[in-house]
């Protein structure tokens, strides 16, 4: 905005930047000519002092499951190649109505379904993290320092595309904590806002009651600017509330003390990686040294949060998955001899062994016999969890603080070992009530581990309390100064550009 | 009182394993205990071998669902799945009524029933593989999947 770049070079410089880390596998589709038209239009905009706004000219990324008119749209699926939707999710036109660039449609899960950005039909995202020079520095006496890592949730290709400065932001979707989980491996804010605040038209939807689209950035304000243009009512999407929204930005936080910090005990699990119960407690006694009030709080049904989850989001994924038959758009096999038969064919072929799963699972537990006992009885325990989560709001906790993930990045052939669902039920376990509770979560980078893999720390804000989580969170961030990712062999090629526009650490506000 | 104690112990002791466990977690791991070995916690399961699937179900399964099982994994998988939700008998939803939207406390929004946007059959059609002047192209309805026949079904069996 201020001279500094047009955008067309930005674009230009992120572009390349996206072939240079080619290996992260953290795009599926790379729309250049469509981004840099847009960047040629919004250069006219500045020219003529008509700029839109804070977003105008700024790349983003957007995850594969949001529907992009004119860009391929496959949900890292076999089932949605090569499928061009004639719309854009509602999320996307309000970017694109801000002159934001959609540089291009990142990697993820098969449809969302995973923790760990490994199971989709075009391969697993690396961690841009396990490439850079403090992690290397730490690895200096393994054998093997060739070992990658990723365990990235589902967004993963949107976290690696922010985490390796590719583009300014990027749009995830959070079920379980998709875009928390990711945020916290790559050193990112990952915030999922309060289910109903922000559309999910256009979104591929998962679980219908507990999907909501998540924003990753590097710091949070960037998150707040994004979340201003994306947050309201949206009458193609009738889970969004009707209440006013207007674009904000952050007040400073300089007193803390009128601030009560809740830190839930459940989540102390011996699976907790003894660095992370640390910097949890570290920040603990960071809030409480700054003046804030720092109470343990109970949220008694949180063991059987995974439980519930794991029923409503199969049972509700039978039913969405309903829809791929082939026949309107999607994979198609050849088996003509019936329409059954054509159906059960092309689902074979284009899912893959994660969803199919999940599928039979679903309609297992919506079976007549089953219905009472497992989706009906998982509806009630939501409840049970949300209202954990009401009483300790009520007894006046503003914001819970909890750890994001059990560990940092965890090698990915490690992760392989054990199957989908049993990760998803191991590392959601913190993100996953705030789900079924629809409340606003973030999770900011803390620290880098021993290792130098980055860490992450979740905060929880009361239902459409946002503004103020985000406020919170954005203090945190300044105590804790985060240090910036820098990819070897990427460094003396950008060092100038770093200098001249601090693309570094740089936040949307330039 | 105890909360306090607790609460201390969490904050103490960075290198102590001991003292960051709380009472609640011996808690979860003693109500967990009862149906689960004592190694595992609150996180891990064991398959409890209760209701093996069996045939009628897996057919009944792949016929509702449309998909089918693919091998003998996923039925292995399915049953662990289904002893992992077995889980949830343990708590007590007595009274309890079943939330269906966190949003149920509001009114659905209806807008008014206006013609808003359409005519792009065009468009849409574009995406379907097989169309027929404005029609999708579909086999033959009303012939069922066929049954599979053997008591063990060959999960490889083609359509």
């Amino acid at each position: 905005k201020q001279g500094q770049i047009t955008p067309t070079e930005l674009c230009r410089k992120c572009l390349s930047r996206i072939q240079r880390t080619k290996f992260l596998n953290a795009y599926i589709t790379v729309s250049e000519e469509v981004a840099l038209k847009q960047a040629e239009e919004s250069e006219k905009r500045y020219k003529n002092g008509r700029s839109l706004g804070d977003l105008d000219g700024i790349p983003v990324a957007v995850k594969d499951n949001f529907s992009t008119s004119g860009i391929e749209t496959t949900c890292a699926s076999n089932m949605l190649k090569g499928y061009i939707p004639p719309f854009n999710a509602t999320v996307v036109q309000k970017l694109l109505d801000q002159g934001a660039l959609l540089l291009g449609k990142t990697n993820l899960d098969e449809f969302a379904m995973g923790s760990g950005s490994t199971d989709g039909a075009f391969g697993p995202v690396k961690n841009p993290w396990s490439f850079s020079k403090q992690y290397r520095e730490q690895k200096r006496e393994q054998r093997r320092p060739k070992l990658h890592r990723e365990r990235e949730g589902s967004s993963g290709g949107s976290a690696a595309a922010v985490s390796a400065l590719t583009c300014f932001a990027a749009l995830g979707s959070d079920t379980g904590g998709s875009t928390r989980n990711p945020a916290a491996h790559c050193g990112l804010v990952g915030f999922k806002p309060s289910y109903g605040l922000v559309s999910r038209h256009g979104l591929i939807p998962l679980v219908n009651s507990m999907d909501v689209p998540g924003i990753l950035t590097r710091c949070v304000d960037d998150t707040a600017i994004v979340l201003g243009v994306l947050a309201g009512h949206d009458p193609k999407d009738s889970t969004t509330v009707q209440d006013p929204v207007k674009p904000f930005t952050l007040p400073s936080l300089t007193d803390v003390s009128k601030l009560c910090i809740g830190i839930p005990k459940e989540y102390l699990v011996p699976e907790l990686s003894s660095e992370i119960r640390s910097l949890w407690s570290k920040a603990a006694d960071l809030f409480e040294s700054a003046g804030a009030k720092v109470i343990e709080v109970s949220l008694p049904h949180t063991s059987y949060s995974i439980v519930c989850y794991h029923v409503l989001c199969t049972s509700e994924v039978a039913s969405n998955m309903a829809r791929f038959d082939g026949l309107e758009y999607g994979h198609r096999c050849d088996v003509s001899v019936s329409t059954e038969a054509m159906y059960a064919a092309t689902r074979r072929e284009g899912f893959n062994d994660v969803v199919r799963g999940r599928i039979l699972s679903g309609n297992f537990f919506l079976l007549k016999e089953n219905y009472e006992n497992y989706f009906i009885k998982a509806q009630k325990v939501r409840r049970l969890i949300a209202n954990d989560f009401v009483n300790v709001f009520n007894s006046g906790v503003d914001i819970l603080l909890t750890p994001t993930t059990l560990s940092e990045a965890v090698p990915f052939l490690e992760f392989i070992k054990e199957d989908n669902r049993t990760r998803s039920a191991q590392d959601d376990i913190f993100t996953q009530a705030v789900n079924m509770a629809g409340l606003p979560a973030v999770s900011v980078p803390a620290a880098l581990s021993a290792q130098g893999l980055p860490v992450g720390l979740q905060f929880i804000g009361r239902a459409f309390c946002d503004q103020k989580l985000l406020t919170v969170a954005r203090w945190f961030e300044q105590q804790v100064q985060f240090p910036v990712l820098q990819l070897q062999g990427l460094m003396d090629d950008c060092s100038s550009a770093f200098e001249n526009e601090k693309l570094a650490s740089v936040s949307l506000k330039q | 009182m105890a909360a306090r104690a607790v609460w201390l112990a969490f904050r103490g002791g960075l290198g102590r394993r001991q003292a960051f466990s709380t009472k609640a977690n011996v808690q979860v791991k003693a109500r967990v205990a009862e149906r689960t070995s004592p190694v595992t916690h609150a996180l891990r399961f064991i398959p409890q071998g209760s209701g093996r699937i069996t045939v009628e179900v897996i057919e009944h399964l792949e016929r509702l669902a449309l998909v089918d099982f693919g091998s003998r994994e996923a039925v292995a998988r399915l049953e662990k799945a289904v002893a992992f939700a077995d889980r949830l008998r343990e708590v007590d939803t007595d009274g309890v009524e079943p939330m269906e939207s966190v949003l149920e406390d509001r009114c659905l929004y209806l807008r008014s029933d206006n013609v808003a946007e359409g005519n792009c059959a065009e468009e849409l059609l574009q995406n379907s593989h097989r169309v027929m002047e404005e029609y999708f192209v579909a086999p033959p309805g009303n012939i069922s999947l066929p049954k599979l026949v053997n008591k063990n079904p060959s999960y490889t069996a083609k359509w």
